[in-house]
């Protein structure tokens, strides 16, 4: 087990390298850079520009050197924790992203989480009672809960909340809290706002849950060792829960580790719709402007994201499966 | 002579399907087994041997009903439970459940649990019918596993299913089915996934077995070989009707029913080259529930087929001590002699 760990943590730090690399390549590649679109932008305005100003912010952020010495530039300031200087809010990485980057992981963890304490019980109802009127609901419900988009859902939302209560539903914190340090009421006070975000984000994952976990459950079902279970003399839920289920899940186990950066990626038009300040609306922001450095921190820390969440969910197989952990050997 | 312990009267199991007419798979089936004795269901695949095995412990699909027929449990000293009334969840089954009737299934690797080892599978039916700490279930079962004859106990109790090979995957699950000391063992085709050593090693495991627990086995197969390594008694079906019940010597010596006869012939003989015959198949093939004779399910292929045979049932005739047959031949005969 401990060598799986550490010759998965190995892997994992290439690929991270290896990510990065890409990561900044991928920024650099449309034509021009910061400054080009700051140009732009002034000159829309109607403003001139010295070229020889540009020129000296050019030499000091060093974008006329060559793809390779910018980047090992910029990973060497990431390995000692400074992600450099956003171009446009001119503020440091690190400090305009850590706070979004927590709200982000928070309502997507959150979201994960409802996902699956509604999706299990459902599942596991759907195969077990298999074509009963409980599943055919279920059915339903998870297919329109497929087909319709997440801002679609998010929109009618903060529709209905308006006519029927009044109220307007966006952000995830009032603004007497917005900057306040975590207390008993601001958690609260996140709560009352980020039920709706939660929900809307967990919709369509969790009709997906439903349909993979019925799926993967009636395939167990039919196993010789349930009925062994049976006559065991075993009453049937623990029949049930205690095997088929068990077995059901290991797939959905592994998919654990891409669920959050998807979510992440998938969440940054419900972001924009509901206001909440969240990684996503700013990672598509810092990509129009070229703001590259904070582009690439983004970008980085959702791929180590990833790369520990399959990582964790590599090993929350191997543990839960006997089959993974000594067939690694 | 003993009491029966397990008594199946005129047992019938029907399938049913959302977009078909019901199958009654099973139609007819009377068995009696015996405390120590063992009682061997032969018949081709799909007669409905596995089908009345699950039946006693109710282990059928949900669309399975059983119309009619009685399943009577009697262990000794106690009153007649009729198995075929109990609900499949309920309280007095799981009470028999593992607990007085235990099954062996054909196939050892995925019978068992991939995802849980050996010993907490075998410990769990220990737990679940004896009050017993897990400390003591775990001795009951490393003890077990030594009885069957797996080699360091104690480690293999921690291993996983697939860790082991297929014989020793069986003499777990056995290890398993007699964790609680069933007074019957029900044995489908326990031995038909594995290689002909193996299968030798298991029979002689459980005659053993059977010796020193003393309990009634229901062994399923479609292996005539096997029936006379193992079997006291047996009962032939062919498409949902026992045919024939009784001593495996009488059955073997003197087969009364056609479809029996034509199987024994079916057996091939060592011989000398000159002396070598053809082997004689039986004619035709299985049909399909629904195609069933009203009469006797073997009128189709039989090839004394007369009169009443298409259309009314063979009564159980008794043809020798313990010795039963379901044929119109056999009460012509008698009708004959009488007359």
């Amino acid at each position: 087990m401990l060598s799986f760990i550490i010759r998965r943590t190995i892997v994992m730090v290439l690929t991270l390298i290896a990510v990065s690399i890409v990561a900044f390549a991928i920024i650099q590649l449309p034509p021009g850079d910061y400054l080009t679109s700051y140009i732009a932008s002034l000159s829309a305005t109607g403003d001139q520009v010295d070229p020889r100003v540009i020129e000296n912010l050019r030499n000091q952020y060093g974008l006329g050197q060559p793809f390779y010495i910018q980047y090992f530039k910029w990973i060497t300031g990431v390995v000692q924790g400074n992600f450099g200087h956003s171009f446009e809010w001119k503020r440091p990485v690190w400090e305009l992203i850590w706070g979004r980057l927590g709200n982000s992981v928070m309502v997507e963890g959150l979201a994960v989480l409802v996902m699956w304490l509604i999706a299990l019980p459902i599942g596991i109802y759907a195969a077990v009672r298999k074509y009963s009127l409980g599943d055919y609901l279920a059915t339903i419900a998870g297919f329109i809960g497929l087909a319709v988009p997440n801002f679609f859902f998010a929109l009618i939302l903060m529709y209905l909340a308006y006519v029927w209560f009044g109220t307007t539903m966006g952000g995830l914190f009032s603004p007497e809290f917005e900057t306040a340090r975590w207390s008993l009421p601001r958690l609260w006070d996140f709560f009352t706002h980020a039920w709706a975000p939660v929900l809307v984000l967990a919709t369509s994952g969790t009709a997906e849950l439903i349909r993979i976990l019925r799926a993967n459950l009636l395939d167990e079902l039919k196993k010789p060792y349930v009925t062994t279970a049976r006559a065991k003399g075993l009453p049937e839920w623990k029949v049930i829960l205690k095997y088929p289920v068990r077995l059901a899940l290991n797939p959905l186990v592994s998919t654990i580790g891409w669920l959050l950066p998807a979510l992440v990626s998938g969440s940054v038009i419900v972001s924009v719709v509901m206001n909440l300040p969240t990684a996503g609306p700013m990672l598509l922001r810092s990509l129009t402007t070229q703001d590259m450095y904070l582009a690439g921190a983004i970008i980085l820390l959702l791929s180590v994201l990833t790369v520990v969440g399959t990582l964790i969910s590599d090993i929350l197989l191997a543990w839960i499966d006997p089959r993974i952990r000594y067939g690694s050997k | 002579m003993t009491q029966p312990i397990l008594r199946i009267e005129d047992l019938s199991i029907s399938f049913s399907s959302p977009d078909e007419a019901d199958i009654e798979a099973v139609r007819q089936v009377d068995l009696t087994l015996t405390p120590g004795k063992t009682l061997a269901l032969v018949g081709e695949s799909g007669c409905g041997k596995s089908v009345t095995a699950r039946a006693v412990l109710r282990l059928l699909d949900a669309n399975a009903r059983i119309p009619h027929g009685r399943i009577l449990f009697q262990p000794e000293g106690s009153e007649p439970t009729d198995i075929a009334r109990l609900k499949p969840d309920s309280l007095a089954l799981r009470a028999i459940r593992g607990n007085q009737i235990a099954m062996i299934f054909q196939e050892p690797m995925s019978s068992l649990s991939p995802v849980h080892t050996i010993g907490d599978q075998i410990d769990e039916m220990v737990l679940i019918h004896e009050r017993v700490n897990r400390k003591q279930a775990r001795a009951r079962t490393v003890a077990l596993l030594d009885q069957v004859g797996i080699p360091g106990a104690k480690e293999r109790a921690d291993a996983y299913p697939f860790e082991l090979s297929g014989g020793l995957r069986q003499r777990a699950m056995i290890a398993m089915a007699l964790a609680c000391t069933p007074r019957l063992l029900i044995a489908d085709e326990p031995t038909t996934a594995l290689d002909v050593t193996t299968q030798a090693q298991i029979l002689d495991l459980l005659r053993q077995l059977q010796a020193d627990f003393g309990m009634a086995m229901l062994f399923i197969t479609h292996d005539l070989g096997v029936v006379a390594e193992i079997a006291d008694e047996v009962a032939v079906m062919y498409l949902g009707d026992v045919v024939e019940q009784g001593n495996v010597f009488d059955v073997f010596r003197a087969p009364q029913h056609p479809y029996t006869q034509a199987l024994m012939n079916s057996i091939p003989k060592m011989a000398r080259k000159a002396d070598r015959v053809r082997l004689n198949p039986i004619k035709g093939t299985v049909p399909a529930p629904k195609d069933r004779p009203e009469g006797c399910a073997f009128t189709s292929r039989c090839p004394h087929a007369f009169g009443p045979c298409a259309s009314e049932r063979p009564a159980r005739t008794v043809v020798g001590e313990g010795h039963h047959a379901r044929c119109h031949l056999l009460t012509r005969q008698t009708e004959e002699a009488l007359a």
